[in-house]
């Protein structure tokens, strides 16, 4: 019953989205009736052409040659109608298709990181993807074959009940055979496709994982075995799949027979009727075209039903991704963070990422303008979450953030983030060129700018070496690139527009320590006087932070710089040392 | 498509079967409209009910022989298809596997991955139809149109001759026109699948930068030209449908013209008129199919290009087929005896690993990624690689497994160029650890096997106490048969570092090659790894790459590289002593103290 009235409410939001190309929608409905009406009358006539071509010497051209005017008048109509329904339910197709992805592509812009964190990309991609256009192919083609079917079904029904009840009965009663009969064979079929995709799941998974990593497979000579295995599940594979297929398309042949027994039966029962003069030949061979037609519609909407639900499903998982809860709109008057010096108060912050699970409790820090900030602490610890709230990527739980004196809350988010400036350890690069993905903080930046932030950064000699230098389109998340120069890249990006703090997570982690002294150096030189925080594993990136906060299960246990907190031979020392004893 | 026809060989009964019989049903059902029109000529024109009868009887035997008919034809089609795609991933599986690195990096898996799956199930679907129904279509069309020849005079006939082509130009001409525009809606739809992933993937960055705004605008012109490729195209595939349409209909008319003519000339009877009319629609729902199957042949053949084009590409490296032939020993070996010779063989010679001139540039690379290489390397020692990122480290230790060739000079075993050994012996003799710590879904015994199959569980154990895993495996619940899931992703890094280090050392390599793969370990870990593998219980030459300074200070020799090049070569003292790179990185790490310590 739920699953009903979600079906409805699912329904009523497509019909939302219908709305706008309503005029379409109408004009598609009325197409859709003349073409079924027009092409259902057509045999009538050829029926009655017919019918004055009975014995030779007899035939009455001049009627023939009016009816054949009507018809080619009819063809011509029925193909214009056709062709103007076809269009429209493009039009109408597309568009919302259009505007579906477009408004899910709006939702993720503002959906809380939250969200991103905790679904896998795939399956958001998916949805904006594959899930519209199941949508689209199954409600909206779904809809105009449901259509056209029923007054096909309801036309040819009042045009055969005009002419002949009794031949019309015969119709009526063998052609619900054919919906026993495929319905009889999906219901059988359908655990064989059960098993056959499960199969083939565990296929995929099998490939995922052997051609995924098949330098591994290859350094160990393990070739034959992943074969071997392989084909075991293949096999297998084979076997269902071959039962799957052939069964379900025992349908179609079926389903024909049927028809063919409603084409006989009318043959049969229409000819006796003409024998007394019930019918007139004419009749009987327009009866015999819609006999042919007439189980069509049938087939085609059992198949319809299940395609409808199918669309709805995939429209309901859309229409949650759409709805899903945006991050806290910014207040109607939120002030423009402007001249930032960059002083940071963190005041009680409370956060965690699951409710019951605590992570950072009232946590204090004030940290003046110009300083260097260094997070250290084991893996776990909450150094990431930190940056995480600086940036407004999550919102406190309690407590509250400031800059300058002004609550982040309060201000626009474009504003706090514009003078932040992040270099993140999971890198992450669009597609486009080198020169597109420098410039993404400064788009007006000139080629001296770009190039002497990439000479900065030490990524000016890699990108030199590349085929196109600064023109080298990248693919999608750096392609080719080594996860070193990817860092690179970052960290130019953030050379290129200085903005009053710095963010850096783990910013050198993948860059070899020799480089990545040169690029201290050139970091120091950024962060003289912008309030930097720092993320590091390795100490020997912090060593020169003014305050240094050791972070432990969510709370700075230690706070200092590194000389006093060498001295205090605390947490801090003991990490410390653990690195450098060998 | 034609050298994947080789796989339906062993189907050559189904194949041939399958649309014999569709032809069978096609046959009959093109006799019901010539019985028709024997109803009512004969029937009802003569006033003769048993004919009827007997008649609509004959009717229905031809729709149970078609049945028949067409059933047997499902399942030698089913069976055609599905052998010939089961033997089809079979070969394509095997043809991957034996790719080199090069074509793997090139192709990457993604791809490979794609053609393995969706593109072999869409050319079985391709198969399973053409069988079905590429004969049985054109059949109906032209066997119509030879009835239309049988039944009637060849002014009818000529009738369908002209149609039928027509029929043909029209619909094969939309397909024409409208195929590569599909192929520029399916690039369209690529561009905004791209873009949405690029918004997860990197919601961060973009939301630092405060690019939302410009990604919107970016993403509604991408969906804006996909809807415009679409409309564009939907206008001219619509025509399909109501042109056929027109087309058959004047054809009826026409007929229906002509046939008044000659039933008033007795030259036809109107039986005979009803039975033309009915094969003129007969071919309408033939040719509908037809389009549809076509567009899906269509698919179905792009498919099966793109997987031929995965046959096409050819491991770039030849391998001896056997180790000992064209090797520097003359002996004659076979398959049980090659390991001892190559024993004996190594004992003469005292170099294990030799570089000799090595320069390596990788396929499509600007630059060259090794440059001018050479180095020996003693059997037993331990030899430490450091360098910057993107300095060629894994590139130089990659050539010892001859995962890549060098373009120019040789890497040399025990003497003999890589290129001269077999490569299971070779892959055999070197045992590689690979940056990426890549798990295996099974057991953690599973996974420590793939080093060599017949290890016992003793050295097993053996093999994880010197990878530092022993003490983390036996706490886990199953031990050795502890559950590892697909990637290893319910290990921790860590985890996974040391298991793919202890795979490497079950199956007791000659050559153990570390390629930065104990970056997660912490340093207390990483010592005790290096100390148990001074020790090992066979003579192993040990090569270490490493961004730390610690890890490889204590090695026998290092080699210090920069930008592809050897910036020096030697022990930790000679190289702090007189190698700039060496001092810089060294330097960076262990910072001088004011006592010069």
């Amino acid at each position: 019953m739920a699953e009903k009235t979600g079906q409805r409410e699912t329904f009523g939001k497509v019909l939302h989205y219908i709305k706008k190309y309503w005029l379409y929608l109408a004009l598609s409905i009325v197409m859709a009736s003349v073409t079924v009406a027009l092409t259902l009358y057509f045999p009538i006539l050829t029926g009655k052409v017919i019918d004055l071509v009975v014995k030779p010497r007899q035939v009455d051209f001049p009627g023939v040659l009016a009816i054949l005017k009507q018809m080619v008048i009819i063809a011509l109509l029925t193909g214009a109608a056709q062709w103007i329904m076809n269009v429209c339910n493009n039009k109408m197709t597309y568009r919302i298709v259009q505007d579906i992805r477009n408004e899910a592509f709006r939702r993720i812009e503002i959906l809380p990181l939250k969200y991103i964190d905790s679904h896998s990309y795939g399956e958001v991609v998916s949805r904006v993807i594959a899930d519209v256009d199941q949508f689209a192919d199954g409600l909206l083609m779904g809809f105009t074959q449901f259509f056209t079917g029923v007054v096909t079904i309801v036309g040819t029904l009042g045009f055969m009940l005009s002419i002949n009840v009794a031949v019309t009965g015969v119709v009526v009663l063998v052609t619900p055979l054919s919906f026993f009969v495929a319905g009889f064979i999906a219901k059988k079929t359908f655990t064989m496709f059960h098993l056959q995709s499960e199969t083939r799941g565990e296929q995929t998974a099998l490939i995922e994982e052997m051609v995924g990593n098949q330098k591994v497979v290859q350094a160990f000579s393990h070739e034959d075995e992943a074969l071997m295995q392989f084909d075991e599940i293949n096999e297998r594979l084979g076997d269902c799949s071959l039962r799957a297929i052939f069964f379900s398309s025992i349908t179609n042949p079926s389903t024909r027979f049927v028809n063919n027994l409603v084409y006989a039966g009318v043959a049969v029962v229409g000819a006796l009727f003409a024998i007394r003069g019930g019918i007139s030949v004419g009749q009987l061979s327009c009866f015999l075209s819609y006999a042919n037609q007439y189980t069509k519609p049938f087939n085609e909407i059992s198949g319809v039903v299940t395609e409808l639900q199918n669309a709805l499903a995939c429209a309901a998982r859309i229409f949650a991704l759409i709805e899903e809860e945006p991050q806290i709109p910014e207040p109607e008057h939120a002030a423009v963070l402007q001249d930032v010096e960059g002083r940071v108060e963190l005041a009680h912050v409370d956060f965690s990422y699951v409710p019951d699970r605590k992570l950072i409790t009232d946590f204090n820090l004030a940290v003046k303008p110009g300083q260097r900030v260094a997070i250290v602490g084991p893996t776990g610890c909450g150094k990431t979450t930190v940056i995480n709230l600086l940036m407004r990527f999550y919102d406190v739980d309690q407590g509250k953030i400031c800059v300058d004196g002004a609550d982040i809350r309060e201000v626009t988010r474009k504003s706090l983030r514009e003078n932040y400036g992040m270099v993140l350890q999971e890198t992450w690069l669009k597609a486009g060129t080198i020169r597109d993905n420098i410039v993404m903080g400064r788009p007006d930046a000139t080629e001296e700018e770009v190039i002497a932030a990439a000479k900065a950064s030490h990524a000016h000699s890699f990108i030199k070496r590349l085929s196109k230098g600064y023109d080298t389109v990248i693919g999608e998340d750096g392609g080719s690139l080594s996860q070193g120069q990817k860092q690179l890249l970052c960290i130019t990006r953030v050379m290129l527009c200085l903005p009053p703090m710095l963010i850096l997570d783990e910013a050198t982690s993948s860059i070899d320590t020799r480089t990545e002294i040169r690029i201290q150096k050139a970091f120091a030189t950024m962060m003289k006087g912008r309030t930097s925080f720092i993320v590091a594993h390795r100490l020997s990136t912090i060593r020169e932070a003014d305050v240094i906060l050791v972070m432990k299960d969510g709370n700075i246990i230690e706070q200092g710089n590194h000389e006093t907190l060498l001295q205090k031979k605390g947490f801090y020392a003991k990490l410390y040392e653990s690195q450098f004893a060998s | 498509m034609k050298k994947l026809l080789v796989y339906l060989k062993d189907y050559k009964v189904e194949t041939v079967c399958a649309p014999l019989f569709k032809m069978l049903e096609a046959m009959f059902e093109l006799f019901v409209p010539y019985v028709v029109a024997d109803i009512i000529d004969n029937g009802i024109q003569e006033s003769n009910s048993d004919l009827v009868l007997t008649k609509g009887l004959l009717l229905v035997v031809l729709g149970l022989i078609g049945l028949g008919c067409s059933i047997t034809a499902q399942y030698f089609a089913a069976k055609a298809a599905v052998g010939f795609s089961t033997k089809l991933k079979h070969a394509l599986f095997d043809h991957i596997q034996s790719l080199s690195f090069t074509e793997i990096d090139t192709m990457g898996t993604s791809t490979l991955m794609t053609r393995m799956t969706s593109d072999v199930n869409q050319v079985q679907n391709g198969v399973n139809m053409v069988l079905r129904l590429f004969l049985r279509s054109p059949f109906i069309v032209f066997g119509a149109m030879i009835m239309a020849f049988l039944t009637t005079t060849p002014g009818e006939a000529f009738i369908f001759a002209v149609t039928i082509p027509v029929l043909a130009v029209v619909v094969f001409g939309i397909m024409v026109i409208t195929m590569p525009m599909y192929k520029k809606v399916q690039a369209g739809l690529d561009a905004v699948l791209g873009a949405t992933r690029e918004n997860l993937t990197g919601a961060r960055v973009i939301r630092a930068f405060h690019k939302e705004e410009e990604e919107i605008e970016g993403f509604e012109a991408k969906t804006e030209i996909l809807a415009n490729l679409q409309l564009m195209v939907g206008k001219i595939s619509a025509l399909t449908n109501p042109v056929t349409y027109v087309i058959i209909n004047v054809a009826t008319v026409v007929l229906l013209y002509t046939g008044a003519i000659r039933v008033n000339d007795a030259v036809i009877s109107q039986g005979e008129l009803v039975a033309l009319v009915n094969y003129m629609s007969q071919i309408l729902v033939e040719l509908i199919k037809l389009a549809n199957l076509i567009i899906l042949i269509t698919k179905a053949l792009a498919c099966a290009n793109r997987i031929e084009s995965v046959f096409e590409v050819k491991s770039s490296m030849q391998w001896e087929r056997q180790t000992g032939m064209g090797g520097l020993t003359a002996e004659q070996n076979g398959p049980g005896t090659e390991k001892a010779t190559e024993k004996s063989g190594r004992s003469e010679e005292e170099t294990a690993v030799e570089f000799d001139h090595v320069h390596l540039t990788y396929e499509g690379a600007g630059a060259e990624s090794l440059c001018d290489i050479t180095m020996k390397v003693k059997r037993g020692e331990t030899v430490g690689v450091i360098g910057g990122t993107g300095s060629g480290k894994s590139s130089l230790v990659h050539l010892i497994p001859r995962f890549y060739d060098a373009t120019e000079g040789a890497v040399r075993i025990d003497g003999r160029d890589v290129k001269h050994y077999g490569m299971e012996a070779l892959r055999g003799k070197v045992g590689m650890v690979l940056q990426k710590a890549v798990l295996f879904r099974g057991t953690i015994r599973e996974n420590l096997l793939w080093g060599n199959g017949a290890a016992t569980d003793e050295e097993l154990w053996e093999a994880l106490e010197a990878a530092q895993a022993r003490e983390f495996v036996e706490t886990k619940e199953g031990g050795l048969d502890a559950v590892v899931a697909q990637e290893g992703r319910n290990l921790s890094g860590g985890q996974r570092q040391r298991l793919t280090i202890a795979r490497a050392l079950v199956g007791k390599p000659e050559i153990l090659i570390l390629d930065d793969s104990a970056s997660a370990l912490d340093y207390a870990t990483d010592a005790a790894l290096r100390k148990a593998l001074r020790t090992l219980s066979w003579e192993a030459t040990v090569f270490i790459v490493s961004q730390r300074a610690s890890s490889i200070m204590h090695a026998d020799q290092i080699i210090v590289l920069e930008d592809g090049e050897a910036a020096g070569c030697g022990t930790h003292e000679e190289l702090l002593a007189g190698c700039e790179v060496y001092q810089e990185i060294y330097y960076s790490q262990f910072p001088r103290t004011p006592d010069g310590k």
